[in-house]
C-alpha cells in the first residue's frame, strides 16, 4: 500500500510490471508514428525497408512528396498558427479582464457569471461548433434579406474558426489568470498607492509582472488547445483546412509517411513548448509531495 | 481595499469596463446560439423558406430506432470507456501520489503528460499504424504463431474503447493524485494497525477520501467521450455509430439543420443530466469540480 507498511514482493513486482506496462501503453503509438516517419516504403506499415528521409524532403520526381514539399499541409499548417494566434490574444486579453472581474469586482448576479463561464467546458465542442455556425449563418441572412449587406465573415471560414475555439478557450485562461490573481497579496498594492503611485503605475509594476507567469502559461495553454482543436473547428471549417482537419481528411484516405513526418513535427514542437513551461515552473504545486 | 478610494463613477466605470467583454463573449458565442439553436430544433420547415413551430424532430428521433440505436450506443459505450479510463488510471496515481519518492514521482507525472501534449490526431493516427491488418500488432500475432493471418484490429468496438480510454487517461489521472495526496498516511497506518486488509482498506478509507477527485475525473472523462468524434469514427470506421457523428451528418452533410440541432439539444440533455447525477451522487458543486480538473 504506502511505503511505511511492509509490502509482499509479489506486490511490489506487479505494481513495478504494471507501471511498465501503462508507460508502454502510453508511448508505443507514439513511437510508431515516429518510427514510421523514416521508413522506405509508400505506406506506414511493416515491414522496415530501410531508413530514408523522402518523407521529409521528397519531391514530385521522386514520386514522393515529403512535408517539406507540400504545399497543402505546410499552408495548413500556417492557417492553424495563425488561427491559434488570434484565439491565444482573445482569451488571454478576455481572460484577464474576467480575472479582475471576478476576484476583484462586487456586482448582483456575479455568482451565476461565474458559474456561466465554465458552461463551455462542458458543452460538447461539436455542439458548441453547430450553435455559433446556424447563429452566424442566420445573423448574416437576416442582414442580407434586410439590408442587402454581405457579411462574408459569418459563413464557415477561419473568422468563425477562431470564434468557436475561443468560446472555450477563453474560460481555461480565466481559470487559470484568476487562479493566480487571487493569491495575490494585496497590502503589495496598497503599499504603492500609499506611497503615491497611480492605479495605472500600480497595474504596470506589480500586478503585471506578478501575473506574469499564469499569462505565459495561459497563452501557451491556448495556442495548444486551439492547435489541437478539432471537434469544433470540423463544424465551422471554410476553404482553408487547419491541420487537424487536413490530417484527418487524409487518414480516412489511406495516408503515406507523410502524416507521420507532420506528426513528428507537432510532438517535436509541442515538446519544447512543454519543456520551456516546466522549465519556467519546476513543479505543479499540486503534485508537491 | 483600494476601490474606497476611488471615486464612485470610476469604479462603476471599471466595473462596466471589465463587465463588457465577458458579457460579450458569453451572450454572443454561447448563448444566444444555443437559445437559437434551441429555436432550431423547435420548428418544421414546412414549405421553400417557410417554418411552423412542432415538436417533428424530436418524434423523428424517439420514432426511429436506428437514431436511439446509436444514442443508446454512444452513451452506454461512453460509461464502459469511463470505468476503463478510472480503473486503468486508478493505480498510476496511487504510484505517483503515495509510493514514488521525491522527484521520481514529479518525473513520472510529467512522464504521463507528454502524450496529451500532442493532437488527438497524431495519437490516433499511431494507433491505426498499430492495429490495421497491414499493421504492426497483427504482424505480431503472425510471427508469434499466434494466428495464421493478419487480423484486422481496427473497427471494431473494443478498438474504439481502446482509442477513447487512451485520450482520456489524462483528464482521469489528474484529478484523482490530486485526491489522494491530501490522504493521510497516518490513517493507513492505523487502519493497518488495528488488522485492516488491503481491500478494507481500499474501501472504507481510500475510496470515500477520493471520491471528489473520482467524480470529477469521472465526470470530465464522460463528457469528453460522448462529445468525441474524431477517435470513433477513425478507429471504428463505419461501425463506429457515434451520436455525435449523426450530428454532423445531418448539420454538415444533408443541411438538415432542424434535425441537427434536435440532435445536438439530445446529446446537451444526456451530458448534463449526467454530470448532474455525477454531482448529485456525492454532494459536490459544480464549479469546484470543475476548479479541480
Amino acid at each position: 500500500m504506502i511505503p511505511s507498511l511492509p509490502r509482499p514482493l509479489w506486490l511490489r513486482a506487479s505494481t513495478a510490471c504494471y507501471v511498465g506496462a501503462f508507460l508502454v501503453f502510453l508511448f508505443l503509438p507514439l513511437i510508431v508514428v515516429t518510427v514510421f516517419a523514416f521508413n522506405d516504403a509508400p505506406y506506414p506499415a511493416p515491414p522496415w525497408r530501410g531508413f530514408t528521409l523522402d518523407w521529409f524532403t521528397g519531391n514530385a520526381s521522386k514520386e514522393r512528396v515529403g512535408l517539406f514539399q507540400d504545399a497543402q499541409l505546410l499552408g495548413s499548417i500556417g492557417t492553424s498558427c495563425l488561427v491559434a494566434a488570434w484565439v491565444t490574444l482573445l482569451s488571454v486579453l478576455i481572460g484577464t479582464a474576467n480575472a479582475f472581474l471576478l476576484e476583484r469586482g462586487r456586482f448582483p448576479g456575479k455568482q451565476a457569471l461565474s458559474v456561466l463561464m465554465l458552461a463551455p467546458l462542458v458543452i460538447p465542442g461539436v455542439i458548441l461548433g453547430i450553435s455559433i455556425l446556424a447563429f452566424a449563418s442566420r445573423i448574416a441572412e437576416f442582414a442580407d434579406d434586410a439590408f442587402g449587406w454581405d457579411l462574408d465573415f459569418l459563413r464557415p471560414g477561419l473568422p468563425l474558426v477562431v470564434l468557436g475555439q475561443f468560446s472555450y478557450v477563453a474560460t481555461i485562461a480565466t481559470l487559470t489568470i484568476s487562479a493566480r490573481l487571487r493569491r495575490f497579496d494585496g497590502t503589495l498594492e496598497e503599499a504603492a498607492l500609499n506611497l503615491g503611485a497611480t492605479r495605472a503605475a500600480v497595474f504596470r509594476t506589480i500586478l503585471l509582472p506578478y501575473l506574469r507567469p499564469a499569462l505565459v502559461g495561459s497563452s501557451a495553454i491556448s495556442f495548444l488547445m486551439s492547435f489541437a482543436d478539432f471537434n469544433t473547428t470540423l463544424m465551422l471549417v471554410g476553404a482553408d483546412s487547419p491541420l487537424t482537419v487536413m490530417m484527418y481528411g487524409r487518414m480516412r484516405e489511406g495516408a503515406t509517411p507523410t502524416l507521420n513526418a507532420v506528426s513528428l513535427f507537432l510532438m517535436v514542437a509541442s515538446g519544447l513548448l512543454a519543456l520551456t513551461l516546466i522549465r519556467r515552473a519546476p513543479r505543479r504545486p499540486s503534485v508537491a509531495a | 481595499m483600494p476601490e474606497s478610494a476611488a471615486p464612485r463613477w470610476h469604479a462603476r466605470f471599471m466595473l462596466g469596463l471589465l463587465l463588457a467583454p465577458a458579457l460579450l463573449w458569453l451572450g454572443a458565442l454561447i448563448v444566444a446560439p444555443h437559445l437559437d439553436l434551441a429555436v432550431l430544433s423547435l420548428r418544421e420547415r414546412v414549405g421553400p423558406r417557410q417554418y411552423a413551430a412542432s415538436l417533428a424532430q424530436y418524434r423523428t428521433f424517439f420514432a426511429d430506432p436506428l437514431y436511439w440505436h446509436v444514442f443508446v450506443r454512444t452513451a452506454w459505450m461512453s460509461v464502459v470507456a469511463t470505468l476503463l479510463t478510472l480503473l486503468l488510471a486508478f493505480p498510476i496515481a496511487w504510484v505517483i501520489a503515495k509510493l514514488a519518492r521525491g522527484r521520481a514521482g514529479s518525473l513520472l507525472f510529467i512522464v504521463c503528460l507528454i502524450p496529451f501534449w500532442v493532437s488527438e490526431t497524431v495519437r490516433t493516427l499511431g494507433w491505426m499504424i498499430l492495429l490495421r491488418e497491414s499493421g504492426v500488432l497483427p504482424g505480431l500475432l503472425v510471427r508469434l504463431g499466434i494466428t495464421d493471418m493478419p487480423v484486422e484490429l481496427l473497427y471494431h468496438d473494443a478498438t474504439i474503447l481502446v482509442g477513447l480510454v487512451y485520450t482520456s487517461l489524462l483528464f482521469m489521472v489528474v484529478p484523482l493524485i490530486s485526491s489522494l495526496e491530501s490522504l493521510d498516511n497516518s490513517l493507513i497506518e492505523a487502519a493497518y494497525d488495528l488488522g485492516a486488509g488491503g481491500f478494507t482498506i481500499l474501501r472504507s478509507i481510500v475510496i470515500p477520501h477520493a471520491a471528489p477527485g473520482i467524480t470529477a475525473g469521472c465526470i470530465v472523462v464522460f463528457m469528453l467521450t460522448l462529445g468525441n468524434y474524431l477517435t470513433p469514427t477513425l478507429l471504428g470506421g463505419k461501425n463506429s455509430e457515434w451520436f455525435t457523428e449523426q450530428i454532423y451528418n445531418q448539420f454538415i452533410v444533408r443541411f438538415n439543420w432542424e434535425q441537427g440541432a434536435a440532435f445536438g439539444f439530445l446529446l446537451l440533455g444526456l451530458s448534463t443530466a449526467m454530470v448532474m447525477a455525477g454531482l448529485r451522487l456525492t454532494g459536490q458543486r459544480f464549479g469546484d469540480v470543475m476548479r479541480r480538473t
